[in-house]
């Protein structure tokens, strides 16, 4: 039986006592889509690439194609050094992983779309920094981006995981709730404990705009990726404090829907509103490589 | 993608910075070499839209370039794939268009060679893409399966001759899509696979009569 909602997860993993990864990829498995092995695979294969994305990020002022960034992740980690930071280590180092990856993905890096390009540093920072930071290993990591893979496929079960459809909501939005997924069960949360994580990050980015300067994945994005990160590690703390969502995580599903469909247009992807139509965007259009 | 994988959620590993408009074209530009596939000389590119209007700082003219030229969409040498000397080895040029009744995402691929062969496909959202048009037949083509195309002279029998080859090879047929000009003029006809066809089965389809182009589509491995 295919598993489509929050809710037939639970009951799957408390009946037959497996953690999430474990129950979805046998899920597919017996539906003929996807082998474990095949799964298991990719998610390694998708877990080194993004080990790869950081290194070369951190190491890198080359700018954007359009000009426009580039250098925040150098700037960031200069600061880390010479200022008292008020994050301790290890949230400075999801916030730097995070914009180590999106800006080599906008220099036309190798990242991985996780779950979208745009959105490409937010899973990858939060599970990475806390695989390093707390030994975890390179097996359980890939256990955490498999459930993180879960996550993001029962969303996209009711919401395409595109800003043209959902607005951000359905990418920083959805990357940030797989985050806290992956980083709750690395933690040794309980499947109740990682659900709650997921839905109190997706409640609180409802009706995100997707709004890009010059429609590129840059302003506000690679920040964005930063901001979205550290949120995934606040929606885990809150949910391992037993905090609980009150609106079940499915319902806040289906609340993005229906907020994705009162969005205009003009705020989803199509830089025809929001910080897109700015006076200072429509300056940078006229003068950036974007036009 | 209305039923997503775990593995379309956490991949693809993929040269930046956009799914539908730098992987996307990379995989339009594998899709359209697959069935082209044939020696070409000069490749005329058409963008449409959203893919004219932010493909430069997508790269989304690097990545259709690369894909045509048979690179993955990871692979890293996208980037700077205009100093490649694959790319330098064959003329190419782009055109940057608007056209309302064309997908935001679209694109024509225009190859001179040895054969004259035009294109259009739509990058759909997430990597996803399609081929609506091949040398103005309309087709449904998006990579994902191995993919039997003909073009041919609309006349009785034809389909069944073909699937009854096919048939024979055990193959299971995904789906079928047929189109024509006009009774009794040019159809196509893609025949999508779960399996794979062999030489030898090709070489039977071809001894048909009247058929104009026939192309085994290898589905998109990147």
């Amino acid at each position: 039986m295919s598993i489509t909602t929050f809710k037939e997860l639970q009951e799957i993993c408390l009946k037959e006592n497996k953690k999430i990864y474990e129950v979805m990829m046998s899920s597919e498995a017996e539906s003929g889509e996807n082998s474990e092995y095949h799964t298991r695979l990719q998610a390694a294969r998708s877990l080194l690439a993004m080990k790869s994305a950081i290194e070369s990020g951190l190491n890198s002022k080359e700018p954007s194609i359009s000009g426009m960034s580039g250098a925040d992740c150098a700037k960031l980690q200069e600061s880390f050094k010479k200022n008292q930071s008020l994050y301790p280590p290890f949230l400075q180092k999801i916030m730097t992983y995070a914009l180590a990856t999106s800006e080599e993905n906008v220099r036309m890096g190798t990242i991985v779309a996780c779950p979208t390009a745009g959105s490409c540093g937010i899973v990858p920072s939060v599970i990475i920094s806390y695989g390093q930071d707390y030994k975890i290993s390179n097996d359980e990591q890939v256990n955490a981006l498999i459930t993180a893979g879960v996550i993001g496929k029962i969303v996209a079960l009711k919401l395409p995981l595109a800003g043209a459809v959902g607005g951000c909501q359905a990418e920083c939005g959805v990357a940030s709730a797989m985050a806290s997924a992956a980083l709750t069960q690395m933690r040794g949360g309980n499947i109740e404990q990682i659900l709650n994580a997921v839905g109190l990050a997706l409640k609180n980015i409802l009706g995100l705009t997707c709004d890009p300067v010059c429609g590129l994945v840059e302003i506000p994005c690679i920040k964005r990726n930063a901001f979205m990160a550290i949120h995934a590690v606040t929606a885990s703390e809150l949910a391992i404090a037993n905090i609980v969502s009150v609106i079940p995580t499915d319902e806040i599903v289906d609340t993005m829907v229906q907020t994705a469909q009162l969005m205009s247009p003009l705020l989803k992807e199509s830089a025809k509103g929001g910080l897109a139509k700015t006076k200072t965007a429509i300056e940078l259009e006229k003068s950036s490589f974007g036009n | 993608m209305s039923n997503p994988t775990i593995i379309d959620i956490i991949s693809p590993v993929m040269a930046g910075p956009s799914s539908s408009h730098t992987a996307g074209a990379v995989r339009l530009g594998l899709l359209a070499r697959n069935v082209y596939n044939s020696k070409f000389d000069k490749v005329s590119f058409k963008l449409y839209n959203s893919y004219a209007q932010t493909g430069k700082g997508h790269g989304t003219d690097k990545g259709l370039l690369a894909g045509l030229l048979g690179f993955g969409v990871d692979d890293k040498r996208i980037k700077n794939i205009f100093d490649t000397p694959e790319a330098k080895n064959i003329k190419y040029e782009f055109e940057f268009l608007e056209d309302f009744n064309r997908h935001p995402n679209a694109v024509d691929f225009i190859f001179d060679g040895d054969l004259h062969f035009e294109i259009s496909g739509n990058s759909i959202g997430a990597g996803e893409i399609e081929l609506t048009k091949i040398n103005g037949f309309q087709t449904k083509l998006d990579g994902k399966y191995n993919t039997l195309l003909l073009i041919y002279e609309d006349k009785p029998g034809v389909i069944s001759f073909v699937t009854k080859i096919i048939q024979e090879n055990k193959v299971n047929i995904a789906s079928l899509y047929c189109n024509r000009n006009a009774k009794g003029k040019d159809a196509s006809m893609s025949i999508c696979m779960d399996g794979e066809l062999f030489e030898d089965q090709i070489e039977k389809i071809q001894e048909l009569d009247d058929i104009y182009v026939i192309r085994y589509i290898k589905k998109l491995e990147s």
